[in-house]
């Protein structure tokens, strides 16, 4: 370390679901007191979420496979609550650098606004869902598979009676488990990726430890079920008049195929939520196969910015036990950077664990392909960016008529990504339809730049 | 590496500098315009979008009357919807010292033929009954209006082109001079040799003057903005306040956009961001003023990079040094309603050496002997 550290650096933790509570763990076993700042009620993510108390169920009904690592992070989390500074309930709306270095953090959260100056921040700010538009995708009774997930989890409900699920990751068959496992009534399962790259990837994917084998475990676990899953599906379409009343595909070989059913669960694959990052400071790298852009982290989770750590899918999609070990690995490396003692052997026994699930995460990428071929499908009538209403014909007239090469300019000209989400839903789906456009790699159109309030704030403060 | 050779080059890419490409093809003369990131994307691009005579510096009233009447065929002659509307421009008093201010201010711009209506304040809650009770009273310019700014600068650039200038994007200058037979401009990736030379380059304005020996204080300077989520249409007019802390419209899509303060402004990389404690306070204001707008949801805040002039306004006309160098830079935060006619008097004063517009308040000689930085600070009246 080349610069001042203070004695007792003020640390953030922005998230607090697996990633960021083990990073937590490791900063308290040091004897440091981390601000842990979570936009939830309760700790646990998205993958763990807790259900609200008073409408608890036991773990094995809400997380079947992984009830186990929810109850262990539950206890965790419980267990870590005297011995840090933990604010449910808070959103880090704004990330700023200040001098001479460190950063203010505005956050909302039951105090009304609160700037608070830290010295180091390790953002776990986990994923969500990926969209891509398809006929009737607006449709209230449509939602994402996380959403529906949630639903499960967090209120002990489905999203509707008779549920389609639609999807290209490895989240489609794990929420046909737990609805089935709910006792919710399944219309259809769909899998718009090859059942071929699926089988492609086997062999690689036999060498799964444990809980990465889920995805596969639960598709076979599904099929055994009777569950009506169908791989390769395209030109999914959602029916209705003011709600889904049937879900229409067509399948491998090109036939048509209708289910009646009120609620639809659709989604591709997991996008990082990376606007915090992107406000800190950090670089950006394009990760290929999943065709986005993160923050880049090195393999002990250290950002380009010099005091910005990162763990978890918010710079990477790697799941839940993944982001545990880089939670874990990445307050290492920060503790380390402090000029703390070191544990070597735990570092590289980290190290090693965290390059075996590399391997296997390729793997599994690569059986669930990001279907950006579905792009060329999208209707120019098709809305693309819910939020301000602007279909794929407008961003592709922006392209061929109006000189929009890259995504902030796209978002000038058309208004796509400029609503309440900034383009956090659309963003992917926007990039893929410019990019077919011009005939360019997706990449080369960029990305949507990160501004401040990464989420929504009331413009009165609430007290 | 791309060479050039044209009768005008012009450096920067906003309004300004798209509009004089426009207009000096028009004239007939070759063009090369050379913009550092993307055309209409800096001050021009990002700013508040007021189309506004009212409350300017009497030496540019002239101007912005004239550029007034260019915003009423704006979108057909740019084949654009540039959202122009003249939902008028209302500066609010909140105190009588206010009021007085207004009242002055209306006396002196009828001279530039700028109809004001005071108003006090039963009429004002008349007309908006939404007015929170600090408001006492305010000036309405019905004639002004507001306008997309993202799409006004692109929309030129692209008229530019389809009029067969060479324009050239993601191409920064490094440096341009004079051999005393023409101007050469090397940029990244291509090199303009021209006979005219103007100076559109915005918060970089006096730095190019410098290269010609023209003193030029230029400060960033960095308007903090805001928007709501689209709400129903309520604010009807753009307002403004006296003193300027504030100002707030709401678009045709529905969005409020209130601005107010100051961002930061990175002169190394170019880039200004908002600072939230100013978006916060600009919030806190415009409830004072709006306090139905308690409930919505602010989406996003901005900022961008902008020229300032110690005196707050621009530097419009011909170089004092180099014959052939035309400037316009510094505007000061109030450029975007100017933009369309900065341009026609770029292309007067490059092929008649004058304009029909009286320039003399904009010189640059007004700074020859202005020695050191300049640093801005205060408020930008809207």
């Amino acid at each position: 370390m080349s610069e001042p550290v203070p004695a007792e650096p003020t640390l953030a933790i922005v998230g607090a679901g697996p990633a960021g509570l083990r990073a937590a763990q490791v900063l308290t076993e040091a004897g440091l007191r981390p601000i842990l700042l979570d936009e939830g009620h309760r700790a646990g993510g998205q993958i763990y979420r807790r259900p609200p108390p008073g409408a608890e169920r036991p773990a094995a009904a809400l997380y079947g496979f992984e009830a186990g690592r929810a109850q262990a992070l539950h206890d965790l989390a419980d267990a870590l609550a005297s011995q840090i500074d933990y604010r449910p309930d808070t959103m880090v709306w704004g990330i700023a650098p200040r001098a001479p270095f460190g950063f203010d953090l505005d956050c909302l959260g039951p105090r009304g606004h609160e700037r608070i100056a830290v010295d180091r921040l390790v953002l776990a700010t986990g994923a969500m869902d990926r969209t891509l538009p398809f006929p009737g995708w607006t449709l209230p009774g449509v939602f994402t598979l996380g959403a529906a997930q949630i639903a499960l989890k967090a209120q002990g409900m489905a999203i509707g009676r008779r549920v389609a699920l639609v999807g290209a990751g490895p989240l489609l068959p794990l929420v046909a488990h737990q609805y089935a496992k709910a006792g919710a009534t399944l219309a259809a399962v769909l899998d718009v990726t090859p059942l071929g790259a699926k089988v492609t990837a086997v062999p690689r994917l036999a060498l799964l430890p444990g809980t990465l084998a889920k995805g596969v475990w639960y598709t076979v676990a599904g099929a055994l079920r009777g569950l009506p899953v169908r791989s390769g599906v395209r030109a999914i379409a959602v029916e209705g008049g003011r709600q889904v009343e049937a879900l229409t595909w067509d399948d491998a070989r090109g036939r048509r195929h209708r289910v009646a059913c009120d609620a639809v669960g659709a989604s591709f694959g997991l996008r990082s939520e990376a606007q915090a990052a992107d406000l800190a400071g950090c670089r950006f790298v394009f990760e290929p196969v999943t065709r986005q852009w993160q923050p880049e982290r090195s393999p002990e989770g250290r950002a380009s910015h010099p005091h910005v750590y990162l763990a978890g899918d918010g710079s990477g999609i790697g799941g839940a036990d993944v982001a545990e070990l880089q939670g874990e690995r990445t307050a290492l490396a920060l503790l380390a950077d402090l000029g703390r003692p070191r544990d070597a052997a735990r570092e590289a026994r980290l190290d090693r664990r965290l390059a075996r699930h590399a391997g296997f995460r390729a793997a599994l990428d690569a059986a669930y392909p990001y279907p950006h071929h579905l792009v060329d499908g999208i209707g120019d009538d098709e809305i693309v960016c819910r939020c301000e209403g602007i279909t794929a014909g407008t961003l592709r007239r922006a392209a061929t008529e109006r000189d929009a090469r890259e995504m902030n300019r796209l978002k000038a000209l058309t208004r796509a990504g400029m609503g309440r989400c900034q383009g956090r839903v659309c963003g992917h789906a926007a990039a893929e339809i410019l990019a077919r456009t011009l005939a360019v790699p997706v990449e080369t159109v960029g990305r949507l730049r990160g501004q401040a309030p990464i989420k929504p704030i009331p413009l009165r403060e609430p007290v | 590496m791309e060479r050039l050779t044209v009768d005008v080059a012009i450096i920067g890419g906003g309004i300004a500098a798209c509009s004089a490409a426009v207009a000096l093809r028009e004239a007939g003369l070759t063009v090369a315009l050379l913009e550092k990131r993307l055309c209409g994307g800096g001050a021009s691009g990002v700013n508040f979008g007021g189309v506004r005579q009212q409350g300017r510096d009497f030496s540019e009233l002239p101007l912005s009357r004239r550029a007034r009447v260019l915003w009423d065929g704006l979108g057909a002659k740019l084949a654009e919807d540039v959202g122009f509307e003249a939902t008028g421009h209302i500066k609010l008093a909140r105190s009588e010292s206010d009021m007085a201010v207004l009242e002055a201010y209306a006396r002196d711009a009828a001279e530039y033929g700028l109809d004001l209506q005071l108003l006090g304040a039963n009429a004002l809650r008349a007309e908006m009954p939404w007015l929170g009770p600090a408001v006492v009273g305010a000036s309405l310019s019905p004639t002004d209006g507001q306008a997309n700014p993202r799409v006004v600068g692109p929309a030129f650039a692209r008229l530019a082109r389809r009029l067969g200038a060479e324009v050239r994007e993601h191409a920064p200058v490094r440096h341009a001079a004079h051999d005393g037979a023409g101007f050469t401009v090397e940029a990244e990736g291509v090199s303009v040799r021209s006979r005219s030379l103007v100076n559109a380059a915005g918060a970089y304005g006096g730095a190019v003057a410098g290269w010609f020996g023209e003193a030029a204080p230029v400060a960033p300077l960095s308007p903090n903005m805001v928007v709501t989520e689209p709400l129903p249409h309520l604010v009807t007019r753009s307002i403004g306040v006296v003193g300027g802390d504030v100002y707030v419209r709401q678009t045709r899509r529905g969005n409020v956009v209130l601005g107010g303060g100051r961002g930061t402004a990175d002169s190394v990389d170019g880039l200004a961001r908002p600072v939230s404690a100013t978006s916060l306070g600009a919030m806190d204001k415009t409830l004072t003023l709006i306090p139905d707008l308690a409930h919505a949801q602010v989406i996003r805040s901005w900022s961008g990079l902008d020229g300032e002039m110690p005196d707050h306004i621009p530097v419009i006309g011909l170089s004092a040094s180099t014959p052939g160098l035309v400037h316009a830079f510094g505007f000061s935060g109030h450029g975007f309603q100017l933009g369309p006619v900065v341009g026609e008097i770029l292309a007067e004063l490059v092929t008649q050496g004058r304009s029909a517009s009286p320039l003399h308040p904009f010189r640059i000689e007004r700074f020859a002997a202005w020695r050191g930085p300049y640093r801005s600070e205060g408020e930008i009246e809207h």
